[in-house]
């Protein structure tokens, strides 16, 4: 009877296409590895097979900014730094996320120095810190997972 | 040792050691600022010595009205298995020192740290640039009177947007 009966067998899910763009988006994030210093080794960690950060998408590490839509800055970022990871940050294609991670990047750490940037956020729009020196890769995964919930509750319509 | 390196300089540059600290071993020879090429040539190029290796070249502020900085100059002797330092007093007044590019190669980059942490300039230096700190950058960060924290504004940074 009716649609049923015509799609019976099919194999058929009706969604919206907002949700389904979203449900793509949230679980294909490709970051782009900014690691600076000894956090570069827990973001590493982070994308290998003990913490897998496959299982949530992320995996597909891009060295190239036009390819990644997510950038972790991991490490300690100096003045002479701040215009590269700007540069960095342009470069990537619009929708865009930043993860700064650990106290570095985050506040400038134990570097209370003339040379280290007190926290990245004063060039680059920073949505979620992670605290920890450095932070293990649960944090960071929790950050990713932060990072997705936003995404979730975003329009879709914002970035089109 | 140190008989023989102490003759040896003594000999020849009689008036132009200020000092010898001998602490903790290990030989210090204070050296008049104009003379600093000279003991440092005659260092490298004599037979019994050959101090061929220069280790390190830095600064030291002392923060005192008179000679306010300091070079410390660290060479080693493949030939005696030996470690001296030379120091040079620099006045605030006059900030300029001969390079020693000239005689190590290797004092190029050492100069420049020193250049661009404390503002001493090196004469006859090739390349007298900013080692580590960006070009137009006006202070010199170790000095004592430096903020550890820095002068606001003084390092631009990107803008947010």
């Amino acid at each position: 009877m009716g649609l049923e009966s015509y799609l019976n067998g099919e194999g058929f899910f009706t969604t919206r296409v907002n949700d389904l763009l979203k449900w793509s988006r949230t679980n294909s994030l490709w970051p782009m590895p900014m690691a600076t210093s000894c956090c570069g080794i827990e973001l590493m960690s982070f994308a290998g097979p003990r913490f897998d950060v496959a299982r949530f998408g992320s995996e597909v590490f891009r060295m190239s900014p036009r390819q990644s839509d997510l950038m972790i800055v991991a490490g300690t970022i100096t003045y002479k730094m701040a215009k590269v990871v700007r540069k960095i940050y342009d470069q990537m294609p619009e929708p865009k996320w930043v993860i700064a991670m650990g106290a570095c990047a985050s506040s400038g750490g134990m570097f209370r120095s003339y040379s280290v940037v007190q926290g990245i956020d004063q060039f680059v729009p920073v949505d979620v810190f992670v605290s920890g020196c450095p932070p293990r890769p649960d944090s960071v995964i929790k950050a990713l997972l932060d990072i997705q919930a936003k995404l979730k509750k975003e329009p879709i319509s914002k970035y089109y | 040792m140190k008989e023989l390196l102490i003759n040896k300089l003594k000999e020849k540059f009689q008036d132009f050691i200020e000092e010898i600290i001998d602490y903790s071993n290990e030989l210090t020879f204070v050296i008049s600022k104009n003379k600093i090429l000279d003991v440092c040539y005659f260092l490298k190029n004599n037979e019994d010595l050959k101090f061929d290796y220069l280790v390190d070249i830095c600064g030291v502020d002392r923060f005192k009205k008179e000679n306010r900085f300091e070079v410390v100059y660290n060479i080693w002797s493949e030939k005696l298995k030996y470690r001296i330092r030379l120091r040079v007093k620099v006045d605030e007044k006059d900030l300029q020192l001969d390079s020693v590019t000239s005689i190590w190669k290797s004092a190029d980059w050492y100069e420049r740290e020193t250049y661009d942490m404390f503002g001493i300039v090196f004469l006859n230096h090739p390349d007298l640039r900013r080692i580590y700190m960006p070009e137009e950058f006006e202070y010199f960060p170790l000095r004592k009177d430096f903020p550890l924290i820095g002068i606001p504004d003084s390092l631009p940074l990107p803008r947010r947007n």
